[in-house]
């Protein structure tokens, strides 16, 4: 069972983590379909389950000591903003960042990129800078850009892909002399699954005077990311997507960054001082978290955080590789199948594919009956679905708890579309 | 076993009745789900009020093109006004599949683009106006 397992070189001899065992700790799992099958949940890119540690934190805080964070001079005031701020420092130290000063909640990945492209863009990009991206970001990483260069009047550029979905960083080298403000890309493709070779991107665009955002948002559920080392500028996530609730997320900047931005929502929390004409803003992070936040969700991340730490990331991003290469080998038997991406070893747990003669939202209604959920569509990445001459493709995605017989019971649904469509 | 692919649609996808261009066609429209990438084109040609013939081309699910195959055929011999008249009820009907709400955008592409030909697909009506209509969107966001 234990495969060395090689991302881009990083190379680890780790056990890697037993499903079976963790499957207890997710309720849904144990639920049906109304068509009486088990659910076999193959969509986790699109969100991930939680574990009955996070439903739990989040039930405890409304039923034991709800009230609103950084205001109230009573017992559970103070209690929920002590979980709140440890929450904050959990998610630290579960993306390495050095101070938990440095981490701002947000919504989601979503938010926390037009925080950026707002609070920092706005004020750093001016006419004919130049943002590079890439070709294969979510619509996330790439309207918020649009967005900004278009008011400024801006330009973008895009590193582009290999037909396997592998950045070109010898055309990156060349854009780099446009001397860009910033560099944003995905650290791992939500469509592809490529894992983006962070380190060297990075080493490459600081070189050339650029700052380097990284969407974390398909990274942070599956590898080890310790933003110190990645030696980045921004790094934004998702909660949903890292076994914790919706409406948690987080940006992670260098404190040097946050304290020069301006606030990018205004209200209350943000600001230490209100005059009738003016405000003094609020020390960092809470300069950035105006207004009531999601307080049962941050703390929900927290705790999904340490109970990833618990597993050890190592061990999860070793059970997705095997996993992954299983998926490969085994999806490869289905007749008619293309599958899409790079090769296993540059790859997370991301799989998708096409039936030849099938469209994907025929693949997946026929997947359903069976109770196998995967995603069908363009994963909002319809600029990629274009460079692939794609319309659309469908996705299997894994997480902690997807085990072989998932991926067996995919592939025995995908027999029954061949069955029905007459590949 | 699976309800929404019954051998006639199944045979209406793999084989769609009007599957084809007419070249000078009176009406013509575009229409598209980006969601999806479900594509219809549909042509019509228009003799004393009724229309004549019909024809699509498209690319998509096996809902959205059984369901273009299916409405071409009911199309020929209409009056424009009865044409015009065809609703979503009616569709479903012809189809005589459930379809969810997440496929009813698919099984509609054809009723859309066919009320768009019909509205908006004539020639440019001045003759300085070119460019023919195409691209319209079903609209809808996707979550990921
Ligand atoms: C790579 C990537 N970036 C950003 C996002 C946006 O995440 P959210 O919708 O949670 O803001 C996603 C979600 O699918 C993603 O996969």
């Amino acid at each position: 069972m234990a495969e060395a397992v090689d991302l881009r070189g990083q190379v680890a001899d780790v056990l890697p983590l037993d499903p079976y065992a963790l499957r207890a700790d997710f309720p849904i799992l144990r639920t049906e379909t109304s068509t009486g099958r088990p659910l076999v949940y193959l969509d986790s890119a699109s969100t991930s389950q939680k574990p009955q540690v996070v439903i739990d934190a989040v039930d405890g805080f409304y039923r034991g000591y709800n009230a609103n964070v950084h205001r109230g001079i009573y017992e559970i005031g103070e209690r929920s903003t002590a979980a709140y701020e440890a929450a904050r420092a959990s998610v630290a130290r579960f993306i390495g960042a050095p101070d938990s000063r440095e981490i701002v909640f947000t919504r989601n990945a979503t938010e926390a990129i037009n925080l950026v492209a707002y609070s920092w863009g706005r004020r750093n990009v001016g006419r004919g800078d130049a943002i590079v991206l890439t070709e294969m970001e979510h619509h996330a990483n790439l309207v918020p850009w649009q967005l900004l260069v278009q008011e400024v009047d801006g330009d973008l550029e895009f590193i582009p892909i290999t037909d396997d979905g592998i950045l070109r960083l010898d055309v990156f080298e060349v854009l780099l002399r446009l001397r860009p403000k910033l560099v944003a890309f995905t650290h791992v493709s939500n469509t592809l699954g490529t894992v983006t070779p962070v380190r060297e991107i990075v080493q490459m665009a600081h070189a050339a005077g650029a700052l380097v955002l990284v969407d974390g948002a398909q990274a942070v559920p599956h590898l080890p990311v310790d933003v110190t080392d990645l030696g980045c500028d921004f790094y934004v996530f998702s909660g949903h997507k890292v076994l914790a609730p919706t409406g948690s997320g987080a940006l992670w900047a260098r404190r040097e960054l946050l304290e020069a931005m301006p606030p990018f929502l205004a209200g209350g929390e943000m600001i230490r001082e209100v005059h009738l004409r003016r405000s003094e803003f609020n020390a960092i992070p809470w300069k950035f978290e105006a207004g009531t936040p999601d307080i049962a969700a941050a703390i929900g991340l927290g705790v999904a955080a340490e109970y990833l730490m618990g597993i050890g990331m190592d061990r999860v991003c070793a059970h997705e590789a095997v996993l992954t290469r299983y998926a490969l080998d085994r999806l490869a038997t289905v007749p008619g199948i293309t599958l899409y991406g790079p090769p296993a070893d540059q790859r997370s747990g991301v799989v998708p594919f096409n039936v030849e003669g099938v469209h994907p939202h025929d693949v997946a209604q026929v997947l359903d009956r069976f109770g196998v959920c995967v995603r069908a569509g363009h994963h909002c990445t319809m600029p990629l679905h274009e460079r692939l001459d794609l319309a659309a493709t469908a996705r299997a995605s894994f997480n902690v708890y997807s085990t072989r017989e998932d991926i067996d019971a995919l592939v025995a649904g995908l027999g029954e579309v061949v069955r029905i469509f007459g590949v | 076993m699976d309800d929404l692919y019954r051998d006639y649609i199944l045979e209406h996808y793999r084989h769609p009745h009007n599957f084809g261009v007419i070249e000078t066609p009176d009406l013509r429209w575009e229409g598209a789900n980006p969601l999806c990438g479900d594509r219809i084109t549909m042509m019509l040609d228009v003799r004393d009020g009724r229309i004549a013939d019909v024809a699509f081309t498209g690319r998509g699910c096996a809902i959205s093109q059984a369901s273009a195959s299916l409405l071409t055929d009911e199309l020929r011999g209409k009056t424009l006004d009865e044409a015009a008249r065809m609703s979503a009820d009616d569709v479903l009907d012809l189809l005589g599949i459930e379809i969810s709400p997440a496929r009813l955008k698919c099984a509609l592409l054809s009723l859309d683009t066919l009320e768009h030909a019909l509205a908006e697909g004539g020639p440019p009506a001045s003759p300085g106006d070119a460019g023919t209509p195409a691209g319209v969107d079903a609209g809808g966001t996707e979550p990921d």
